[in-house]
This record gives structure tokens, C-alpha cells and sequence, in this order.
């Protein structure tokens, strides 16, 4: 095999590999996605690059197999541990990965402040509505009547839906996309890289082993072809029982670590 | 001319202007009584040295973002109590599982839960040195004094840095509030470590392999390519999750580069251990009224030695051990309902009578009066 088979992976510890993704996960596509918005804005490698992960399936995106600063942390931290990072040396691009659990239940929170502060950082949670490494338990974003490994009955909570929210809270560009996507995926991911403020994508995922067996799909192709089916434009008016995709929010505010190095500038002196 | 400057301040404002002093420059944390004082006044004077102050959205947040801003190269800080700390138990194993140099005051207040939110206690010996999951060590400083509030957050920033180890430093209400004449020190006098940097990429940076001493650390951003993680991992930061030969490693290099190292680290305070009649194991404000019950005690005839660990965890064993030997017997006063004399009974181990001194809620110190009752009490 020759290398140009492979161009991605001068971004992967190789020795790493295979991944420890089930077969038909789509985490494999999501990290495909950013590798591709990597190379198409010309990086080279991912110097200077810093990945913070908390716990579960997707945080293993970067952690190992990323030839990268990893920071793998502990379960919903992941931005936190960004913020310190990216306020202490705003010259680094810091990537957080992490699944529904990750970031939209136990580390939801710091999502929702790290968007209303406009911090510095992208983030990117695949959303598989499912606790995946945990044997498939109900997360915030399960749908509706789902039956999950703690929901035997069906799911009687509403799911919740980040990309609104975080728009409302004030990031500076969200986007979601599902892994039938990936092209759209991938150049969202490449503006949110650009971006120079809080930048989050939701990639909408299959989990063949923990969800999909479960709620009735026979394979992960079928899980692809549903959410291609099943998901409609953000422009578009009737969105009923749909994964709205597509663009949420584009626009410029100050960042946080920015206007906390101007302070710096303007205060460093004033001592007496 | 002096080599220091005299200033009248509050413990809180110590504790803030020492961990300037020792290079802090990076602060996190959140709202809590009785608190809050360190974290205002961080917030005013870090910009001002080039650091960076960030109120944070809760305990949970305030610790991890001084995680990462350690490995971004920061001497990093935060401050908490009783409550705030609980919450921070998680991450600071992942601190010491991650060798993460840090330091984190907790002023301990009534507990437990909500307690008395305002008022002091010693409260949380036990929590701060077994408060997270699993094995692992930190070290525990406490300061018994404004003035040694000031010194101990520089030795605390130090000993983290040297053992690449979260150092909490375990004072009160009491203490935090305090406020005395302190003697500031020049910058030139104080004794400033910084931690050790790997040379080029490829070295081990965790412990747990054949490195005997403390590995290096490296900083973000310069082509370290850095693992970190909090599952198990060998020296380069590689995880392994069922090797039980690689997580021995790893769990017994956290413990003993403490353990191991006890004769650098262990400091205590200690006065007439070989003559005494009576002993008493006292940290933090109770020694306080430990020196006075000494004073008084020697008016009356009453013959009293003591060891004030500075250094809590490890523990001082070979002072305690010393004292028990000479003692008829040894009081232990804590504001609490009996934990630093559990350990102080495990020295013993029998050698002499080993008495509880307990006082708690509404933050009520123990009087020098109640310890030389305590001390009489004994004696007859």
C-alpha cells in the first residue's frame, strides 16, 4: 500500500491502529471529516494543535490515535480544561471531542458557559442519542419513546437540542450535520477551525452496537440511510420529527481568551 | 537594609500575594464563603503581573481549567471550601494520576454539607489526604499563622512543582481572616522551583517505568506530541486498561514518590519533645493556643512538649514517635470529632496514652484553658 492510499494518516500515531471503534460506528466518519477539513485548510500536521477529551466513545477520537497534544480527561471536563489551556496560551488551537454523555448531560454546563463566553475553541460532539460505552443507556438527546438499556419502557424525556441552545447561549458558529453528511460535515468543521470565537458542530452519529440493535435498525447502513431520510434543511419549513441540519448561527463577537490577553496588555504595569 | 518589607494584611491576601510570589499565573474558582477573599483579591492582581484570573461556572470547572493551564506551562491555583472542595475530589485525582503540579487552598468551614457556612473548622484532615477514588498520595500543608500563609502557598507551589504532585493547603476560617503584621520578603531571597522540562520529545514524562526520579514535564504546543490521560497509562502517557502489571506500576510510583521522599517533604514544628511530661499534637489555628497552654502549663509546673505538623500529610512520624516515647501521655486538640488522632494513635502504637480533644461547631476555637484542663485531666 502505497502512502497517498492514505493520506490521512500522517495526522495518526499509526502504531495505534485499528481503532477500538466497533464496526459500522460512525466516529470513524466524524473523525474522517475533521482529519479531510485539516488537510483542505493546509495544515500539515496537527503542531499547535491541542485536543481535550472527556470520557466515552468519541473522546478516543483524538485520544490516542491523533498525532497531537492530547489532554484525556475526566467525564464532562473536557471544555474546562480547554479553557485553562487556551487562556494561558491563546496561540494554540484547542479541539475538544466528546459524545452526548460527554457534553450535553454531565459536562453540559461548561458547554453552555464555554458558548456564552465566546471562548476560542471548536468543539465537536457526535451525537449518537445513546450512552454508547456504557452498554447503551438513555442519554438528554434519546428520542422519544426509545427503548434503551434503562428505558425498557420507552422514553418518556424529551431530547434536548444543543445546537439551538448553544446558538441562544452565544457561540459564534454552530452547525449539524449527520454522518450521511460528510461533506457538509466536513467544511462546517472547516469554519468552525477558522473561526475566531466559540465554534461547536454536532454531528449526528450511528451507534450500530448500543442503539441502533436496540431501537430496530438490522445494520449501520440503515442507520445512514435513515438519517438521510430522515433529516431536513434548516431553511426548509416543516421539520416535524426531522434532525434539522445545516447552519444555526455565523457571527463575530470578541472571544474570551482574546479580551482577557487585551486586559493583560492594558494592567501589566499598574502595579504600585 | 531589611530583606523584607512589613505589611499588615489578611491571611486571604497572604495566601494570594505568596502564590504570586512563588510564580502563580493562573487562577480559578468560584464563589464560597469563607473563600472568596483569595479569589478577589487574585482576581485584582494577576493581571497585573501578566497572570490570568477566570471565575469559573462552578468547583468542578475552576479545577480543571487549572489542570489544563498547568500543562500550558501556568503555575496554576485555586481556592475553595468545604462544599467547593467535595467537588473537586474527582479531579484531583486526575491530577495526581496525571502528575499535574497544583495548588488548592481549602479553608475548612463547619461541615458537613452546608454546615455553618461562615464559620471555621478542621474538618476535612481525612478528606484532604484520601477524598478521591483509588490509590494515589498529595501532600497537605497547613498554616497556622498570616505569616506562614504567606511562606507555605510559595512551598506548596514548590513541592508541587519538585514532585509534579496537586499540593493542597489546608487552613480555615480562622486562619483566612486573621490579619497581622507579615514580613514580605524580597524577590531575591525566596526560593523559587520551577519544574524540570524534558529535553526532546521521546523521553518518558510519566512515572511508573525505570525512572527513579520525578519525570519531566513538558509544556504544550512544542512538539511533544503529549498523552496525557486519566485511565492508567506507562511512563509515555499510553494507555493501558487491563494490564494489572502496568497499572501496579503506575499506582505504586504515585504513592511513593511521597512515601519515598517523606524526609524532604515532612516538616513539623516541634518544642521539648525529649523532656517533656505531657505531649500534645496540634496543626493549623489550635496551635495556636497550644503555645499559650505551653506558657501557662510551665508557669504552673506543667511540664509540656509538642510536635505542629506544618506538613500534615505525610504525616511526621518520627517527631510524634519521638514525643510518645518521652511523654506520659499525648492530647490531640482538633476542631473536629477525631481524625488527626487517628493517625497520631497509629504512630503511638501504644508507647503512651493518646487523648481526644474535640471541639466543633460555630467555629469556636479551642481554648489554651481547655487544653491545659485536658492537660490536668490527665495528669491526675
Amino acid at each position: 500500500m502505497t502512502k497517498t492510499e492514505r493520506p490521512l494518516h500522517i495526522y495518526l500515531r499509526k502504531e495505534t491502529l485499528p481503532t477500538a471503534f466497533c464496526p459500522g460506528c460512525g466516529l470513524g466518519i466524524v473523525s474522517g471529516c475533521f482529519l479531510r477539513a485539516v488537510q483542505e485548510l493546509g495544515f500539515e500536521d496537527l503542531r499547535n494543535f491541542v485536543f481535550c477529551c472527556g470520557i466515552g466513545c468519541t473522546a478516543w477520537i483524538p485520544s490516542p490515535y491523533y498525532k497531537a497534544d492530547t489532554l484525556h480527561v475526566t467525564h464532562g471536563r473536557a471544555i474546562p480544561v480547554a479553557l485553562g489551556v487556551k487562556v494561558f496560551r491563546p496561540e494554540l488551537r484547542i479541539v475538544v471531542f466528546g459524545g452526548d454523555g460527554d457534553l450535553a448531560s454531565i459536562g453540559l454546563n461548561h458547554l453552555i458557559q464555554a458558548a456564552r463566553r465566546n471562548l476560542e475553541i471548536t468543539v465537536i460532539m457526535a451525537n449518537n442519542m445513546v450512552y454508547g460505552m456504557t452498554g447503551g443507556q438513555l442519554a438528554p438527546t434519546t428520542p422519544y419513546g426509545a427503548r434503551t438499556t434503562t428505558t425498557p419502557y420507552g422514553n418518556i424525556e424529551c431530547p434536548i437540542d444543543i445546537a439551538e441552545l448553544l446558538t441562544s447561549a452565544g457561540a459564534s458558529y454552530v452547525a449539524r450535520w449527520t454522518t450521511a453528511h460528510p461533506i457538509q460535515l466536513k467544511e462546517s468543521i472547516m469554519k468552525a477551525i477558522k473561526t475566531d470565537g466559540f465554534a461547536f458542530i454536532e454531528a449526528v452519529s450511528q451507534c450500530p452496537t448500543n442503539y441502533g440493535r436496540r431501537v430496530g435498525f438490522e445494520s449501520p447502513v440503515e442507520m445512514l440511510k435513515w438519517f438521510k431520510d430522515n433529516s431536513v434543511e434548516k431553511e426548509r419549513k416543516t421539520k416535524e420529527g426531522k434532525i434539522v441540519v445545516g447552519e444555526f448561527v455565523e457571527r463575530q463577537r470578541p472571544g474570551f481568551a482574546g479580551m482577557m490577553h487585551d486586559r493583560k496588555r492594558s494592567s501589566v504595569g499598574s502595579e504600585t | 537594609m531589611a530583606s523584607f518589607k512589613l505589611s499588615f494584611m489578611q491571611g486571604a491576601v497572604a495566601c494570594a500575594e505568596g502564590a504570586i510570589m512563588a510564580g502563580c499565573r493562573f487562577f480559578a474558582g468560584y464563589p464560597i464563603t469563607p473563600q472568596s477573599e483569595i479569589m478577589e483579591h487574585m482576581a485584582e492582581r494577576l493581571p497585573q503581573v501578566g497572570g490570568f484570573f477566570v471565575q469559573m461556572e462552578d468547583e468542578l470547572a475552576a479545577i480543571a481549567s487549572c489542570i489544563g493551564a498547568s500543562w500550558a506551562g501556568a503555575k496554576a491555583m485555586t481556592a475553595t471550601s468545604g462544599p467547593g472542595f467535595s467537588l473537586m475530589q474527582e479531579n484531583i485525582g486526575l491530577a495526581a494520576m496525571t502528575e499535574t503540579p497544583m495548588v488548592i487552598v481549602e479553608v475548612q468551614r463547619v461541615g458537613p454539607s452546608t454546615g455553618q457556612a461562615t464559620k471555621g473548622s478542621q474538618g476535612d484532615v481525612m478528606q484532604a489526604r484520601w477524598g478521591s477514588h483509588g490509590d494515589y498520595e498529595v501532600i497537605v500543608l497547613s498554616p497556622n499563622s498570616v505569616q506562614e500563609m504567606l511562606t507555605m502557598i510559595v512551598k506548596a507551589f514548590n513541592l508541587s512543582e519538585k514532585y509534579r504532585v496537586p499540593v493542597i493547603v489546608l487552613t480555615s476560617e480562622c486562619v483566612v481572616h486573621m490579619r497581622s503584621n507579615v514580613r514580605i520578603p524580597q524577590r531575591k531571597v525566596i526560593n523559587v522551583v520551577n519544574r524540570r522540562r524534558p529535553k526532546e520529545p521521546g523521553e518518558p514524562i510519566f512515572g511508573g517505568g525505570s525512572l527513579a526520579s520525578v519525570p519531566p514535564m513538558p509544556r504544550l504546543g512544542e512538539d511533544f506530541n503529549v498523552l496525557m490521560t486519566g485511565s492508567t497509562h506507562n511512563e509515555f502517557g499510553v494507555r493501558y486498561t487491563a494490564d494489572p502489571e502496568v497499572h501496579r506500576k503506575l499506582a505504586s510510583w504515585l504513592v511513593n514518590k511521597i512515601r519515598k521522599n517523606r524526609h524532604d517533604i515532612v516538616d513539623a514544628e516541634t518544642y521539648n519533645l525529649v523532656n517533656c511530661d505531657v505531649g500534645i499534637v496540634s496543626f493549623g489555628v489550635t496551635s495556636l493556643s497550644v503555645y499559650d497552654a505551653v506558657k501557662i502549663g510551665k508557669q504552673q509546673g506543667i511540664n509540656i512538649g509538642f510536635v505542629r505538623p506544618r506538613v500534615l500529610w505525610p504525616f511526621p512520624e518520627e517527631q510524634v514517635r519521638k514525643l510518645a516515647v518521652n511523654a506520659n501521655f499525648i492530647i490531640v486538640p482538633e476542631m473536629n470529632m477525631g481524625q488527626l488522632v487517628l493517625e497520631v494513635e497509629r504512630v503511638v502504637t501504644g508507647r503512651c496514652k493518646v487523648a481526644r480533644l474535640n471541639k466543633i461547631g460555630g467555629g469556636e476555637l479551642i481554648t489554651p484553658q481547655e487544653i491545659l484542663s485536658a492537660v490536668k485531666e490527665g495528669i491526675n
